[in-house]
């Protein structure tokens, strides 16, 4: 079982002081040591932003790869080794602006992957352009007033729902032992899992900060009634809660077979395993095919 | 009397059939031992519009179609007055006699001494067999007959082709067919010279197309992984290796775009496993940011670009070789790509196996450029020409789990070396943790912006430009040395072109041919030295810019004289080429 400080990183986060980045980094590290993931067996696909550095700032397989793209990169390394965990982090841009189809068709394959998105309505990479998940109105310098942002925002847990996603849930930055919770469940369901974390930046969005938060959100197994994360239908209208109560925890985990598991030629061995090894009179029995 | 040597010209519209009676007729004639070579020309369209198929037999092993047409099976009007100037005298219309041809056209026609076999092939479909849509059939069985093939060849490709849709279906068929078979031998064959006879004892060989050529090589080199998304011509690769897919081992994804399809490849190759994307311009277009990130990342992937011609959509469904160049310069910034050109269905094979050897052991992205004409013409080759124990499996500086295991201090993932070619770990191992970067980055796989680190790892990615140029294959010379004309091109240029030295030097010594497989890196010495020896340079290109010509006078200095260029879409024919030839000599 790896420790925190195993899963300590060579460099110190780039991020600024009180970034919820920091609170996401520390809810992956504990979800692996809760869950028992060594470094070598879990491999975090980022795209490009602040938060897709996560896994320069921690011990653990990384792949930083291009904006918006850690979805499809992450679903071909799942595909060739299923045998690793894969995790795919990064931004709301990212994920929601460039990367949006690329989520909503790893939902409906339930690609066996999780991602966690740090949400936090806007870019900051980029310093604080407007994002997909921004409030209408929302001004910023690529939105300028009088209208600001022009746009509704996406809501991506509705489109995750309906798209087929098997697990769906939102995190808070500020509560790493609560998010590393899902996280660590995410990584054990079969199938794909998104993960929205509402991910406060300090810097650039002055609007929706730990105190916005923190006023407003609860967590769905604690509302009167407790809460069924298996009722598609309540799910649908938690994923569209926003406003004065938001909701966080696990929405929606329901069991469907994994696009991993309808492929004959993975079923035994992974493609790494199967290796580069050839049946040389399967293949001469293949040219007869072309006579 | 002419045997075992003719064209054959299959026209009509798209949606009667043409394309799989084709296939079938090219099939029957190949187990009758004769060799085939198989031209496709269609439209971007389902139905209606001209298509045709041209197929070529002959005794001897052929390399490309020729201008001239034999045998005209004309479905429609149009295939008529399209294609009977091809037909030189001597040679014959079969056609449906309800055909509205032009009186013009007819007496033109027998102008040319060529001869007319109307043949009642809606009848015979619609009366015997009960469909319009076996004209085709009535058709192709009318060609047998009028070249008095045995018709027990057609009946066994029906047979078989057939097999799987009932017995029905066989059986009408059969007697469509069998009818349209003797019509046109009892009317006709009397009166036609060319005739084609089985070879006994003829071994049997195989029939197919570049396209299924390299996907075969990229199985037989043990790739794992395909990704695409469908784009003529490069997306039957995908369809083939989806259709055997379970059987040898590989995972092979329809994604949901270009850019899903090469990041799904660069992943899987990450991990370790050979990963193919089929593509055409316009997806390769699509892919050129990942392509960045692979080289960055110093991850393998091959990309099989199956030229079309451009820009944007172009012409979905014809010839042109117009992304060398982009090929070579895609992407922001500077890193080694490599760049293979296969002209031959014998080296697209080569192609599809060697491109993943080059990949891994320069962990970087290979582009293999095909283009249409290649994909999609099919030529008899004998099952040796596909040599499967010529297969090497080449996995340059993969560290092995044992070695891994036995690995003493840490593993840095982007290592200096004087090669420029780091070791490689694949993820899963717990001695090999790192990550994998896009960013610029220190050796260890750290984003680092220092002058010292950008420059050194700059500096190692750059040094396998050199590494790779030692794996680059000199080109090939075709003809007689002495032969004072040297034509230089690249990818399946060679097949015409080597039809048109045949021809050219019938009499004397009077052309080379100089074909360049592997483009990049560029192997400038030997491309000089060939070029040294010639005593007149002719570019042969399927684009308007040369631009071949343009990569040798920037490798090597060498400024070609001449150039024979067509970009209309249609691949280079024999004759073209010695035409083209003919005029830089007499001018
Ligand atoms: C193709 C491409 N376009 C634009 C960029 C520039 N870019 C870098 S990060 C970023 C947005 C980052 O926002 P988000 O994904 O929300 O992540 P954050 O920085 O907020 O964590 C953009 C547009 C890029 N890297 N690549
Ligand atoms: S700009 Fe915002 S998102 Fe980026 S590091 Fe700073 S606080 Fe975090």
């Amino acid at each position: 079982m790896p420790s925190m400080k195993d899963l300590q990183g060579r460099d110190r986060p780039t991020w600024c002081p009180g970034c919820g980045d920091h609170g996401v980094l520390n809810a992956v590290k504990l979800a692996m040591v809760n869950y028992n993931i060594e470094p070598h067996q879990l491999l975090i696909v980022t795209g490009i932003g602040c938060g897709s550095k996560l896994p320069q700032y921690m011990w653990v397989n990384g792949l930083h790869t291009l904006h918006g793209r850690d979805i499809p990169i992450a679903t071909g390394a799942k595909l060739a080794n299923h045998k690793l965990y894969v995790m795919t982090v990064s931004g709301d841009g990212n994920t929601y602006g460039m990367g949006l189809s690329h989520l909503l068709h790893a939902a409906r394959r339930n690609i066996n992957i999780t991602s966690v998105v740090q949400n936090n309505q806007v870019y900051g990479l980029t310093k604080g352009q407007y994002s997909p998940t921004s409030e209408t109105g929302t001004v910023t310098k690529t939105s300028p007033p009088p209208a600001g942002a022009i746009e509704q925002p996406v809501r991506p847990l509705a489109l995750a729902l309906i798209a087929g996603a098997t697990f769906v849930a939102r995190g808070f930055a500020k509560d790493p032992r609560y998010l590393a919770d899902i996280i660590g469940k995410a990584l054990m369901h079969r199938g794909y899992a998104l993960i929205d974390v509402l991910q406060p930046c300090v810097t650039f969005n002055r609007v929706n900060t730990y105190d916005w938060y923190s006023e407003r959100v609860y967590k769905v197994e604690e509302q009167p009634g407790g809460y069924d994360p298996t009722d598609f239908a309540a799910a649908l209208e938690k994923a569209q809660e926003w406003g004065d109560r938001i909701p966080i925890g696990i929405l929606y985990q329901v069991e469907r077979p994994t696009y991993e598991d309808h492929l004959p030629a993975i079923r035994e061995q992974s493609l790494v395993e199967l290796g580069v090894h050839r049946d040389m009179a399967e293949l001469e029995r293949l040219k007869r095919e072309f006579m | 009397m002419p045997k075992n040597d003719l064209t054959f010209l299959l026209g009509g519209e798209a949606g009667q059939g043409i394309e799989s009676s084709a296939t079938g007729f090219a099939k029957a004639i190949a187990h009758a031992g004769l060799h085939i070579f198989d031209l496709r020309d269609y439209r971007s369209r389902i139905r209606g519009g001209h298509n045709f198929a041209q197929i070529r037999v002959s005794a001897e092993p052929l390399t490309s179609h020729r201008e001239t047409v034999h045998v005209l099976l004309a479905m429609t009007e149009e295939a008529v007055r399209r294609h009977y100037p091809q037909v030189p005298a001597g040679g014959a219309i079969l056609y449906d006699e309800a055909l509205p041809v032009e009186d013009a056209i007819w007496e033109a026609v027998q102008a040319r001494g060529v001869q007319r076999f109307p043949v009642p092939l809606r009848k015979i479909a619609e009366e015997i067999g009960g469909a319009v849509v076996m004209m085709n059939t009535a058709a192709t069985a009318a060609a047998a007959g009028v070249t008095r093939f045995p018709f027990s060849y057609i009946e066994e490709i029906i047979r078989v082709n057939f097999g799987k849709r009932g017995e029905a279906m066989v059986s009408a068929n059969l007697k469509v067919a069998d009818a349209a078979y003797r019509y046109a031998l009892e009317h006709y064959a009397g009166s036609f010279d060319h005739t084609i006879e089985p070879i006994p004892g003829a071994p049997p060989r195989m029939l197919l197309n570049g396209n299924e050529a390299f996907a075969f090589g990229a199985v037989a080199g043990g790739c794992r992984f395909a990704a695409g998304y469908p784009m003529t011509p490069g997306s039957p690769v995908l369809e083939w290796l989806a259709g055997h897919a379970n059987q040898y081992g590989l995972v092979v994804k329809h994604t949901e775009d270009e850019i899903a399809a090469i990041c799904m490849a660069v992943g899987a190759g990450h991990v370790g496993a050979r990963a193919l994307v089929p593509t055409s311009g316009g997806g390769f277009s699509l892919m050129v940011e990942a392509l960045g990130f692979a080289g960055m990342s110093e991850t393998p992937v091959v990309i099989y670009n199956a030229q079309r011609p451009g820009p944007s959509t172009g012409l979905p469904t014809r010839q042109e070789q117009g992304d060398l160049l982009f090929s070579l310069w895609a992407s922001q910034g500077e890193f080694l790509r490599v760049v293979l050109a296969p002209g031959t269905h014998e080296e697209a094979f080569e192609a599809g196996w060697r491109s993943f050897n080059l990949a891994e052991t320069y962990q970087t992205p290979v582009i293999v450029l095909g283009d249409h004409f290649l994909a999609t013409s099919s030529r008899t080759l004998e099952p040796e020409a596909l040599d499967l124990s010529a297969v090497q499996v080449e996995r340059g500086k993969l560290l092995s789990p044992a070695e891994l295991d036995a690995l003493e201090g840490e593993y840095y993932r982007y290592a200096i070396t004087e090669d420029g070619v780091s070791p490689r770990a694949v993820p899963g191992h717990p001695k090999a943790v790192y990550v994998g970067e896009g960013n610029e980055h220190d050796y260890q796989g750290r984003i680092a912006e220092e002058i010292e680190d950008r420059v050194a790892l700059n500096a190692k990615r750059l040094r396998k430009l050199e590494t790779a140029r030692q794996s680059m294959r000199p080109p090939k010379r075709y003809g007689p040395a002495e032969a004072p004309v040297m034509l230089v091109g690249w990818g399946s240029t060679v097949m015409p072109a080597l039809e048109a030295l045949r021809i050219l030097n019938a009499e004397r010594p009077t052309a080379q041919y100089l074909h360049i497989t592997d483009v990049w890196p560029f192997p400038a010495e030997a491309v000089a030295q060939a070029l040294g020896e010639a005593r007149v340079t002719i570019a042969v290109e399927n684009n308007a810019l040369g631009q071949m010509a343009r990569l040798i006078r920037q490798e090597t200095g060498i400024r070609l004289e001449h150039f024979i260029s067509k970009y209309d879409g249609r691949p280079f024919s024999p004759e073209y080429i010695v035409r083209g030839v003919r005029e830089v000599l007499h001018a």
